[in-house]
Parts: C-alpha cells; sequence; structure tokens
C-alpha cells in the first residue's frame, strides 16, 4: 500500500509539528509514505470564497500529484472533504474520481482503513474534542448531535486508547468554532464572538487541551486563547496520538 | 447593508447577544430531546424530503386538484402572480363587503407581500393577533424569527411597550400579566373584526382543505367569529393527501419547539353558515426558483425555525442582521433568488458548518445552497477589486509549486520576524481580536527535504 501524504498549505507553512506528527505516526504504523513535494492547496479558500472557477489550477495540480498513490491521507477533514465533495468542477478523469475516492482524513484512514484502535500514545492531560465540522457533518467522522441515529466518534475512538488522557464532555458537543475560512475575516465580530462561547464551553468543563482534526479551527481558537492569555492548550490530533509523553 | 454590518451592531451589546443565543439553543435543545425520542425521526425526514420533491415536480397538476375541490366545496380560489397581484386580491375582497377591522394570524407570505402597510394606506385596520407579532406590529419593526418573531425583544421591553400602547401598569416585565392584557387587547379585536386573514401550513389536493397550526389559537379564534375569512398560501404549501399530513406535522412541531403537536392544527373545508372563504394562491418568485435545479429543494421548508435555532451565527447576529422577510439560512438561500446584489452577503453569513441541513426536517441542503450561490455571486456580482486579484492571485501561486514555497517562506519570516504590534495592526481583520500563530523558521516541505537528503547521505 503506497500512501501520499497532503499537507495542507496552512499547516505546511505555520504549523509544520503537524505535519512531522502526522508523517511519524503513519512511519510508526509501517506505513510506506511518500510525501509528493509538488503539493500546494486543495483549492478550498479560493472556493469557498465564491471563485470555484480560479481554483481548478489547484485541484488539477493535486490530482496530478496525487494520482499514483492508493491512498491519500491528510491531517485535515476539512481539505479531504474539499476533495471529495467539491472536485466535480473539474473533467471527471479516472485519476481524478480515484483521487476523490480515495483521500482521507488521518483518524479515518488509521481506523478504518488500517484498522488499528490503540497507537501506543500517551497524554496524560484533560482534553476537549472539538469537532470541526468538515470532518463531522461532511466526512461524518462522527454523528452530529442533530441525527436521530446511534452515536459515534472514530476521534473519540482513537484518543479513548490514549494512556492517561482524560476526555472532558462539553455542553454544546459540536457548535461550530466560527473559523469558516474566510468567514472569520468577512464576518469577523461572529466568528471572534462564536470561537471565545466555544472556548468558554472548554474552559468550564475542566479542559486543559483542545484538539481537532483541523488546525484551521485550533489556530483561530488559539489566536483568540493568546490573545485573551487564557489558560488553555491547543493540539492538533496528530501531535496527541503521536505523544509519548 | 451587509450582513456582517449589521451582525456587528447587534454585537455592540454582547450580553444581549448570550442572552439571544442561549434563548434559541435552548428550543434547539428542546427539538433534540423531542426528535429522539422518535425511533424513525430520519426515515420520517426522508418521507418529507420525498413527498416534497414528488410535489414539486407536479405542481402544477396538485394546484389545479386542490383549486377544483376547494371550489366544490365552496370556497372561492384567487391566483397572484405576486405581492402586488395579493396584496390587490385580498383588498379587493375586504372593499367588496366594505371590512375595515381585520385580524390576521401568522403569515410569512402576507409579510413578504407586504400586506400590511398596504392594507393600511387604503385604510384598513390590520391586527397582528399572534403575541409575538402583535409585538413587534407594536414596536414598528420586522419579525426576527419565523416561528418566534419577537425573540430578540426580552420581557422588560415588551413591558414598556405595552405600557406605551396598551396603558398597562409596570410590572418588572412578569410574563403572566402582559399576556394576561395582551389577551384581552386581542380579544377586543377579535369580536370587533370585519375579516380574518390566516395563514396555510399544508393545502391538502385531494380534497381543498388546508390546516393551519398555532400554538395560542389565535387563527381560530379569527376565522370563526369574522363574517370573511381569506387564507393565503405560497403555491409551495400544497401537499397531495390529507394522510401526508401525518408525516409533516410531526415534522413541524417537533422540529419548531419541540412540542409532539402544535397546541392547534385547525383544519378547514367548508365556509361555515354565512361566512365567505377565500384561498389567494400566490407565486412571487416561487415557479423562478423552481426553475434552478440546485436551489429548488428550498421550497421544500415548512417554515419550522429550526435552521435559525441551530444557526451559530444566527443566534450571535440576530434576524434583523438579514434584512430579509425570512431570516437565517434558509432565508440566505431564498433571498439571493430575489435580488441577487441586494443579498449577496447572505450565503457569506456562515461557516457551512453544516448544522442547518442535519436539522433541516425536510433535509434541505440548505449548507450546499449556500456555497452555490457563493459560486453565482463571485461571477454575477460586482466584487471588490482586492478581493477579485486576491482570489485570482491565489489561484496562481496554489496552482504553480514554485511560486507557491518562495510566497511561503516570505509569509512565514514576517510572522516571525516582524513586531507583533505591527502584525496585528497591519489592516489585518484577523488580528483585531486573534493573534496570528508565529512563523516557525522552516516550513514542513523543508523540513522533509532536509530528512529526505539527511537519509541519502547517510545511506552513502
Ligand atoms: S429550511 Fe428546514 S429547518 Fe429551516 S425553516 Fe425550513 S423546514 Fe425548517
Amino acid at each position: 500500500m503506497k500512501v501520499g501524504l497532503f499537507i495542507p498549505c496552512y499547516i505546511n507553512q505555520l504549523y509544520p509539528q503537524v505535519g512531522k506528527a502526522t508523517l511519524e505516526l503513519l512511519e510508526k504504523l509501517k506505513v510506506e509514505v511518500v510525501y509528493p513535494s509538488g503539493q500546494t492547496c486543495c483549492g478550498q479558500p479560493m472556493a469557498n470564497s465564491g471563485f470555484e472557477n480560479e481554483s481548478e489550477g489547484a485541484c488539477i495540480n493535486f490530482v496530478n500529484n496525487f494520482k499514483d498513490f492508493d491512498y491519500i491521507v491528510t491531517p485535515s477533514g476539512s481539505c479531504a472533504y474539499h476533495v471529495k465533495k467539491h472536485y466535480n468542477i473539474i473533467q471527471q478523469t479516472d485519476d481524478v474520481i480515484k483521487v476523490r475516492k480515495n483521500v482521507y482524513e488521518l483518524c479515518d484512514f488509521i481506523l478504518n482503513v488500517l484498522k488499528i484502535k490503540n497507537l501506543g500514545a500517551s497524554f496524560p492531560y484533560k482534553v476537549g474534542v472539538h469537532k470541526s465540522c468538515h470532518g463531522l457533518r461532511g466526512l461524518r467522522l462522527g454523528s452530529s448531535s442533530e441525527l436521530v441515529i446511534e452515536p459515534y466518534s472514530y476521534i473519540e475512538e482513537l484518543l479513548k486508547e490514549v494512556e492517561g488522557i482524560e476526555l472532558m464532555p462539553l455542553d454544546r458537543s459540536d457548535e461550530c468554532c466560527g473559523f469558516g475560512g474566510t468567514f472569520a475575516v468577512t464576518e469577523d465580530v461572529v466568528s471572534a464572538k462564536m470561537g471565545k462561547d466555544k472556548i468558554q464551553d472548554h474552559l468550564r468543563n475542566g479542559v486543559e487541551v483542545i484538539t481537532a482534526t483541523d488546525v484551521s479551527c485550533l489556530m483561530h481558537l488559539e489566536g483568540l486563547i493568546t490573545r485573551n492569555k487564557q489558560p488553555l492548550q491547543v493540539r492538533h490530533i496528530a501531535e496527541i496520538l503521536n505523544s509519548t509523553i | 447593508m451587509s450582513h456582517s454590518k449589521l451582525a456587528g451592531i447587534f454585537n455592540k451589546d454582547e450580553k444581549k447577544v448570550d442572552w439571544h443565543d442561549k434563548a434559541l439553543w435552548f428550543v434547539r435543545h428542546k427539538r433534540d430531546l423531542s426528535v429522539h425520542q422518535v425511533k424513525g425521526w430520519e426515515e420520517l425526514r426522508n418521507l418529507g424530503h420525498g413527498i416534497k420533491a414528488h410535489t414539486l415536480s407536479h405542481l402544477d397538476v396538485y394546484l389545479e386538484q386542490f383549486e377544483a375541490n376547494a371550489l366544490k366545496n365552496g370556497v372561492q380560489v384567487h391566483w397572484a402572480a405576486n405581492g402586488d397581484e395579493h396584496n390587490q386580491i385580498v383588498h379587493s375582497i375586504l372593499k367588496a363587503d366594505n371590512a375595515k377591522k381585520v385580524v390576521k394570524s401568522k403569515s410569512m407570505l402576507t409579510e413578504e407581500c407586504h400586506l400590511n402597510p398596504f392594507l393600511e394606506a387604503n385604510d384598513i385596520e390590520v391586527i397582528d393577533t399572534d403575541l409575538g407579532e402583535r409585538i413587534v406590529q407594536l414596536a414598528k419593526e420586522k419579525p426576527s424569527h419565523i416561528v418566534l418573531p419577537a425573540i430578540h425583544k426580552n420581557k422588560l421591553e415588551v413591558d414598556e411597550l405595552f405600557q406605551e400602547h396598551l396603558g398597562t401598569e409596570p410590572c418588572d416585565g412578569d410574563p403572566q400579566y402582559l399576556t394576561g392584557e395582551a389577551r384581552k387587547h386581542l380579544r377586543e379585536k377579535f369580536i370587533h373584526a370585519d375579516a380574518a386573514i390566516t395563514g396555510v401550513n399544508f393545502a391538502i389536493a385531494e380534497n381543498g382543505g388546508f390546516v393551519v397550526c398555532t400554538n395560542e389559537g389565535n387563527a381560530d379564534m379569527g376565522a370563526h367569529l369574522a363574517p370573511i375569512h381569506i387564507a393565503c398560501m405560497g403555491v409551495e404549501k400544497i401537499i397531495p393527501k390529507q394522510e401526508h399530513l401525518g408525516v409533516f406535522l410531526r415534522l413541524l412541531a417537533r422540529s419548531a419547539t419541540g412540542q409532539p403537536i402544535t397546541t392547534y392544527s385547525s383544519h378547514f373545508r367548508k365556509p361555515g353558515k354565512g361566512v365567505k372563504m377565500h384561498i389567494v394562491i400566490v407565486d412571487n418568485g416561487r415557479s423562478k426558483q423552481l426553475s434552478r435545479p440546485d436551489f429548488r429543494a428550498s421550497l421544500h421548508c415548512i417554515r419550522c425555525g429550526a435552521c435559525m435555532n441551530t444557526c451559530p451565527i444566527y443566534r450571535r447576529s440576530g434576524g434583523h442582521s438579514y434584512d430579509a422577510t425570512i431570516p437565517g439560512p434558509i432565508g440566505s438561500i431564498l433571498s439571493p433568488g430575489k435580488d441577487l446584489t441586494k443579498y449577496s452577503t447572505l450565503p457569506f453569513a456562515s461557516t457551512l458548518c453544516g448544522s442547518c441541513s442535519d436539522v433541516c426536517p425536510v433535509k434541505i441542503d440548505i449548507h450546499t445552497q449556500l456555497y452555490k450561490w457563493r459560486q453565482i455571486i463571485g461571477k454575477e456580482t460586482p466584487q471588490p477589486f482586492i478581493k477579485k486579484k486576491s482570489m485570482a492571485a491565489m489561484g496562481k501561486i496554489f496552482s504553480k509549486p514554485s511560486l507557491y514555497g518562495k510566497v511561503g517562506a516570505v509569509a512565514r519570516w514576517a510572522l516571525r520576524t516582524l513586531p507583533k504590534s505591527l502584525i496585528n495592526a497591519w489592516p489585518n481583520i484577523w488580528g483585531k481580536t486573534r493573534d496570528l500563530p508565529v512563523g516557525p523558521k522552516k516550513s514542513f516541505d523543508q523540513w522533509y527535504k532536509e530528512r529526505e537528503n539527511n537519509k541519502k547521505t547517510d545511506q552513502k
């Protein structure tokens, strides 16, 4: 099995430690991982802003970089979802269809393709899970609170196996954090208010570390936490699953 | 004004935002408790979706069937292509019998057509009899929610408003006293009304009947006392069969307020003795929306308001920030179909979190439609020069890996090196409330390449 690693643009540039943790984790699990050097961005920022057509070049570049892999794994639910759902704007060649089918968010890949649950990690902290919306309601990495179905959560299934971790339940289990891409800037007031409220929920429930499948949500929350000097940290889920402290 | 500007104004009073958010989240929570008691809830949603999709694809057939049956029942049926026609029809019905005093139960359609100001300009008194609607009417405002029209007002504000308009005593917002007084005031109006206008929740093609749902019984009070009953409905309110009510009444009440059934689900079919009954069927842009395959499903809406209660933006920006008859997520996919430029910021008043689509009892893919409106707005409305240019530039950078590496390095350097005060002061909206991450020395890309090179040298 050959896996191509996709590191979203903002992780590559601003949170490289998340990329490293993802790569190390997959290598630990004996996966043959390659990081194609020509990759850039999945195209989501332009598309969500109403400029899907400007993102075509990015989509094509993505497919060219990843078409030869059995799976494409990425530490971002949002990017995986974008490729799956919105790559209908380019011609549906065999390559494009294959890439859209085989792109996986990291936890989803570990649990449902590799079928591994216990990763031998330890992380002795009180952790609050932020269920990033595109992962939750797009990729269905868990049951959303609106639906009347058997509750499940891939993320929590993996985290429960981490030694020393204490998962703290929240008052609102899956409300959006308010990042939303360019929304964070065009609707900055509501965006910040949503983030603030989200952070309060974690603080009220004794959380020390917020984790998520998406760095974008965490970057927004961390920005607020640092500005307001609050006693909280953020860690991408790959960092926790790769941790042995 | 754009949604974000109006939202900014609403957010000046953070306590009020918190209160608004909690009040609506409470309704969403009640909805959750109630739907989780229904084992086949998701199946019901599928049925609701399916029936609506089927009906809309045979809309002409069912509407004509409905008309024929309603006529047989002794009801007069009128067709209005737009809001103006609707208003004129209602006015001519009233004028024919010299009706001067009208009581009206909740109807978003008459809001959409601006019926009240039209009738008032023609010397007709219109009293909204839903308590929340009466409150906003007295305050000369618009409903901010389709089920809870006065949710933006707290009880102290209502207290003051009633003192001014109904002559009540100051009561520190005592809800029991205030509703008691409202009841007295409205009874007077009911007794003296010349005509009653109601909305329609469901119109049944197979028998020409229709159902109006209220929790206050105000539609019944009006329709049973007045000699004229005018029911106004959008074309999309039609359902084929009586038995389909078993699906929709359950979906509606639980989604709207968490009740197992609305307090009054009143079935009307034939006019009573000495009563004239009219139905006005209105298009006003609906068939145009029906002609857009991507947005057709927005006409499934049964106006339960659940997408508003669940929307994290709606709860924190208030219904008036949408500046449209129907606010919230559903309003944001309906309004651009009416006026793309005026409502061009609404599809962006969302993080595309998808909660609206999951909560919607008739499974409208609301967030997907928001995304699709964005694409149309990007192409067809004038966009700020900077936005256009930066999107094109981004598109270029992301399609050329070499360019991308260079730009990223500069950005990281800036974040790492420049003083925080400078970074956050730069025309940087992000930085108003949030810090930016500290730029790392190396991108993942660089780190990976070095690691691969080291591996190669090790192997040598
Ligand atoms: S779109 Fe769906 S959730 Fe929103 S008001 Fe209509 S039926 Fe209710």
